[in-house]
């Protein structure tokens, strides 16, 4: 229908007119919260808890919460997802096992939020007899993020070419030497973007929290992780939809918003640093 | 199979004794039974398919990493036997090394490519690991290329360098055998000839088997010669004997150039 070089034209129109509106998309949202929300940043709202029913104030024990809960859940979340990926990506055969256990992890990573908050409350809350505190819900949390820091890992490994493997295994290396001096630094960047994907993940969900530890409001900060929590996502919903006053927080309710958005640009910046760091290591 | 019989004196280095491997159900070597002499370059050839890399790669057991491979007979590196249920495959590499057809430096620099297997084996001390990197880049003919820029990424090489210094990192844990598969294969002639002058100049050290489909540089480099068809070593003798005067009707076919 069209020559070879009009067709080329209209599918770079194409291509170029779908990042445009992806990019405008991003940068509307950013401008949109940051706008509406830079007014609320404060010392004070960054560091004092909230006063007057939630009217006015700040919102550091939600940034607390929060931030535990990205502690908790990575704590737990990383080491498990890599080493699950190592083993899958480097040790396991081919065979019926690993298939089944990879339909698990796909089928883990399709399922709602608020499946893993009522696993949660089940299993960490009642059945362990955490109740409803930070650790029940960093533990619901991690699994939620599972599947993604182990299909980011593995895929990073695979990109690892084979060859290398068997140059360091043909020098008389072990395996598991070779895992860690070869492959997992060569996969570490990838497996770093799995990795701050699912901390952007943790700050955000709220139905895995909600069931599991993640309060209305408390007076005072969490001092234990048997403790109950404030959470930004869940403060965020709470005044938005049922607070005292819903429209004299929207200055608060953007304010929140935006401190959710920077601590995962932070982590995301954090973790350029490392990608840079382990490129300068292995010299490509 | 025809072997030559040897003249008294050559010292056997590895022996291969009615040897049988598959793929699953496909067999790709046949009852196969060779000595391979020290201090020498053993070449083998043969049309591609035939079970140069599988025979190859049973001197050093990477055929481990292939789940449907199965092994059958006996191989002996020296005087051990390196099939047998006891065997630590990860010593046995340490005395077999191996150089692969495609170049594959690690993404390091120069200096840490070669420091990577001794300090794995446990060499810490840094004067020891600067003169392992001195000798191996020294014996594999890169020192001069590179003696300024040990620092630098080994994959600014080019081909033919990246290939010897995968050489040095091979001498760097000290094998006693080293192994080649094609390793010139995707090398400028230039190169190639290096590498062949540098092969010549290890043997003295080192027990050397090659692949190699190259019927000149088979001719070349190497003291014997094996010729395998089929899965099946169809000869095996001095390089001389069985390019002058081979006695299988289809290794003059192969050599000549009338097949494969
Ligand atoms: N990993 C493998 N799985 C199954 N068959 C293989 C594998 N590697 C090699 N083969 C088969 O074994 C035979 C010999 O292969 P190879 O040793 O690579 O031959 P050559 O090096 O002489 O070209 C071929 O028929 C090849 O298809
Ligand atoms: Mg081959």
């Amino acid at each position: 229908m069209f020559s070879p070089k009009t067709s080329e034209r209209i599918a770079f129109a194409f291509l170029t007119l779908a990042i445009a509106i992806v990019v405008a998309f991003v940068f509307t949202i950013i401008f949109y919260i940051t706008s509406n929300g830079i007014g609320a940043i404060s010392t004070d709202f960054l560091t004092q808890g909230p006063k007057n029913r939630m009217t006015e104030g700040g919102i550091f024990p939600a940034i607390v919460g929060t931030v535990f809960l990205i502690i908790g859940s990575m704590a737990v979340a990383l080491p498990l997802g890599i080493l699950a990926a190592i083993y899958l990506n480097e040790y396991a055969e081919e065979g019926r096992i690993v298939w089944i256990i990879q339909m698990a992890i796909n089928n883990l990573a399709g399922t709602p939020s608020v499946v893993f908050g009522l696993f949660g409350l089940a299993m960490f809350v009642k059945y362990m007899g955490f109740g409803a505190s930070i650790l029940a819900a960093s533990l619901t949390l991690a699994l939620v993020v599972l599947p993604v820091i182990i299909r980011a890992s593995e895929e990073a490994m695979a990109t690892v070419p084979p060859g290398l493997r068997e140059a360091s295994l043909a020098l008389g290396v072990t395996r598991w030497q070779t895992v860690r001096k070869i492959v997992l630094p060569i996969a570490l960047p990838g497996m770093v973007t799995g990795a701050i994907l699912s901390v952007g993940r943790v700050a955000g969900e709220t139905a895995p929290i909600l069931l599991t530890g993640a309060a209305y409001f408390l007076p005072r900060l969490p001092t234990a992780i048997s403790d109950q929590f404030m959470a930004l996502p869940y403060h965020l919903f709470v005044l938005a939809t049922s607070g005292t006053n819903i429209a004299a927080t929207r200055p608060i309710q953007y304010g929140t918003a935006l401190v959710l958005l920077l601590i995962v640009l932070g982590v995301n910046f954090v973790a350029v640093m490392i990608r840079r760091h382990y490129k300068k290591k292995m010299r490509w | 199979m025809v072997t030559d019989t040897f003249a008294e004196g050559i010292e056997t280095e590895i022996t291969v004794m009615e040897l049988n491997l598959w793929y699953g159900a496909k067999q790709a070597l046949k009852d196969i039974s060779v000595d391979i002499p020290k201090n020498s370059i053993t070449a083998f050839i043969g049309p591609s398919g035939c079970g140069k890399s599988t025979f190859l790669r049973c001197f050093n057991r990477m055929n481990d990493l292939i789940k449907s491979c199965r092994v059958e007979g006996d191989v002996l590196v020296g005087e051990d036997n390196i099939y047998e249920s006891n065997v630590d495959v990860v010593e046995l590499r340490k005395r077999v090394g191996m150089v692969f057809q495609k170049p594959n430096p690690f993404p390091m620099s120069i200096y840490e490519n070669i420091a990577y297997g001794p300090r794995i084996h446990g060499e810490k001390n840094k004067e020891k690991l600067n003169s392992i990197v001195e000798e191996t880049l020294k014996a594999a003919a890169l020192w001069d290329e590179v003696s300024d820029q040990l620092d630098s990424p080994a994959l600014d090489l080019s081909g033919g360098q990246q290939q010897r210094l995968c050489i040095a990192r091979t001498l760097a844990v000290k094998p006693e055998i080293i192994l080649l598969d094609e390793p010139c294969s995707a090398l400028d002639p230039i190169s190639t000839s290096k590498i062949e002058d540098l092969l010549m100049e290890l043997k003295k050290d080192y027990t050397i088997v090659i692949v190699t489909h190259n019927m000149q540089q088979a001719a070349r480099v190497s003291d014997y010669t094996a010729y395998f068809l089929l899965g099946e070593l169809t000869e095996f003798g001095e390089t001389r004997q069985i390019f002058e005067m081979p006695r299988e009707k289809s290794t003059e076919d192969y050599i000549t150039g009338r097949f494969g």
